[in-house]
């Protein structure tokens, strides 16, 4: 468990102050796959790096597992951070060591045994699917195998915690998926809890279960990824959102509709395999025309987002928006 | 009087032995030497893993007091100090007590150079494995730099032909000091022809070989 309270991280500089995070408090559980989202200069590179210490808070303190590591000496600290594996976006190989020797390295600062370090790495070789590979070097690498060398690496002291620095950032989509999916093995093979910051709303909604929201150095939002995305609150956090996946049709569309009233239908959970929209029109004889939407898996549930117009007697149209608000999220949609 | 080619030859080859010993052994001390000053440098900088604004603040301070002066005067003016740790200020011996303070300096820069252009994030990442200052030095920062490093030892190689034969024309031995009196002190253009041409094939190989290591160390 990871626990940030009240955190402030100040950078002075000769002119200026920066406050790159303000006053966080966060829970991270043991087990999670926590992701911080937040656009660039958000601060959320400034609170990971306040996990492993490679930046000091402040103001604050920040406990891993109940120990406030900032108390800890420069020895201890040492030994805390084999407990934190961490992966970087520019994966950060060192490109004097082979595949082999990157993996081994965390081992051989601890003062493993030469043949404990040999059979430690080839078993992270086969968890990273990279065997073949054990004798090159970083640059006969592809991104992908790149950032699977720096996983094994992380791995290699057995952590509990894996901390990811825009671990896909600078990686294309299939190889983006491919080292998700690698990641989601640790977290649940492994057991190990697991950090990661992003810009990329994509990547929270593959494998988090829990969400915070990031903004000039706050945490603005915090909760599960489902219930944070399939109701967001704060308009940045709806921006994420927007990024993905468009809640409404363009302006332009939208124009069409100027003389009609537009609805918005929120459906969450298992409501989205239910033909209740077509139960309660039929009911009271009114009849629905879908113009936009969109329906989609989070976090193995369902979240469906329509925008329809209904035609009917006003007063049954009324009865249908009020049996509906019952059941799903309604609102009206403001054409401009 | 011109020299006689016939007896000369000897006295070329055990000049150019001379020359060589002053090379090495002046660049093994300015290696050594040069690369703790120059981690030292690196390290200590702003943002360094030991940063320390005093230490580094009168390292750089000596480096340009020392580096801007021209090597001829830097070799007459720490004479003293060579008679005090050599026992004197002529030959082999002596000339090697200069030219190591001389190049331990331009050693330093290159060091510290090379160690600049190491991906911060490959320093960062050992940090965060839990290496220490110490170990981020022995096992990140030389084998990382070690490739550009023997390049910049190259050229600083180079540099301690250069720096040997003018230290041979103020009283040190070697190829300098034959040019010097045989040479341009007796109007005899075929020694300094003959000097000339050895100290070119010198660099020649200096040269062919650091090129070669460093890109065996570089795979490339």
């Amino acid at each position: 468990m990871i626990t940030f309270h009240n955190v402030t991280k100040t950078f002075t500089t000769k002119n200026r102050e920066v406050t790159a995070v303000k006053d966080v408090n966060l829970t991270i559980e043991q087990g999670d796959i926590f992701g911080i989202i937040g656009f660039s200069g958000a601060g959320k590179s400034t609170l990971l790096r306040l996990v492993n210490l490679l930046e000091e808070p402040t103001e604050g303190k920040v406990t891993i597992n109940g120990q406030d590591i900032t108390v800890l000496s420069k020895k201890q600290l040492r030994e805390q951070r084999r407990d934190i594996g961490m992966i970087f976006q520019n994966f950060n190989l060192f490109t004097s060591r082979t595949v082999f020797g990157n993996i081994a390295y965390p081992l051989q600062l601890a003062g493993v045994a030469k043949g404990e370090v040999t059979r430690r790495v080839n078993e992270l070789l086969t968890f990273v699917g990279l065997t073949e590979k054990a004798k090159h070097y970083p640059e006969q690498l592809s991104g992908g195998q790149k950032q699977r060398v720096g996983i094994a690496r992380a791995l290699a002291t057995s952590p509990s915690i894996l901390i990811c620095d825009e671990a896909t950032s600078a990686l294309d989509p299939n190889t983006t998926a491919d080292i998700l999916q690698l990641i989601q093995k640790v977290n649940r093979e492994l057991g190990i809890t697991v950090l990661l910051i992003t810009h990329e709303m994509q990547v929270i909604e593959a494998i988090c279960n829990r969400v915070a929201v990031m903004e000039e150095g706050q945490v603005i939002e915090t909760g599960t990824v489902f219930e944070t995305f399939s109701n967001p609150q704060h308009p940045t956090t709806q921006r994420f959102i927007r990024a993905t996946e468009q809640d409404l049709p363009s302006a332009h569309l939208l124009g069409q509709w100027s003389d009609t009233q537009l609805y918005r239908i929120i459906f969450k959970g298992d409501r989205a395999s239910d033909p209740l929209l077509s139960k309660i029109t039929r009911k009271h004889d009114v009849d629905v025309n879908i113009i936009y939407g969109t329906v989609k898996e989070l976090q193995q549930r369902f979240f469906g987002n329509l925008i329809v117009s209904f035609e009917g007697q006003p007063a049954a149209v009324a009865q249908v928006l009020q049996e509906l608000k019952q059941i799903v999220e309604v609102k009206e949609v403001q054409v401009a | 009087m011109k020299v006689d080619w016939q007896t000369f030859w000897p006295r070329i080859v055990e000049a150019t032995f001379e020359t060589l010993t002053m090379v090495l052994t002046t660049l093994a001390f300015s290696t050594i030497i040069g690369t703790i000053i120059g981690l030292t440098l690196f390290v200590t900088r702003k943002g360094g893993i030991l940063e320390n604004k005093w230490v580094s603040f009168i390292l750089n301070l000596g480096i340009n007091i020392i580096r801007p002066i021209p090597f001829v005067i830097l070799l007459v003016a720490l004479t003293p100090l060579t008679r005090l740790v050599v026992g004197s200020i002529i030959g082999t011996a002596a000339a090697i007590f200069p030219i190591t303070i001389a190049a331990s300096f331009v050693v330093a820069r290159v060091v510290e150079n090379n160690l600049i252009s190491i991906d911060p994030g490959v320093i960062e990442a050992a940090e965060a494995m839990g290496a220490s200052p110490f170990q981020i030095i022995r096992t990140v920062l030389i084998p990382e730099a070690l490739g550009p490093l023997i390049l910049g030892l190259t050229f600083v190689t180079v540099s301690l032909i250069d720096f040997s034969a003018v230290a041979g024309t103020v009283g040190g031995g070697g190829l300098g000091h034959v040019a010097m009196t045989h040479g341009y002190q007796r109007f005899d253009t075929s020694v300094i022809v003959v000097t000339v041409v050895i100290l070119i094939i010198l660099v020649q190989l200096s040269q062919w070989l650091g090129n070669k290591i460093s890109r065996k160390i570089l795979r490339r």
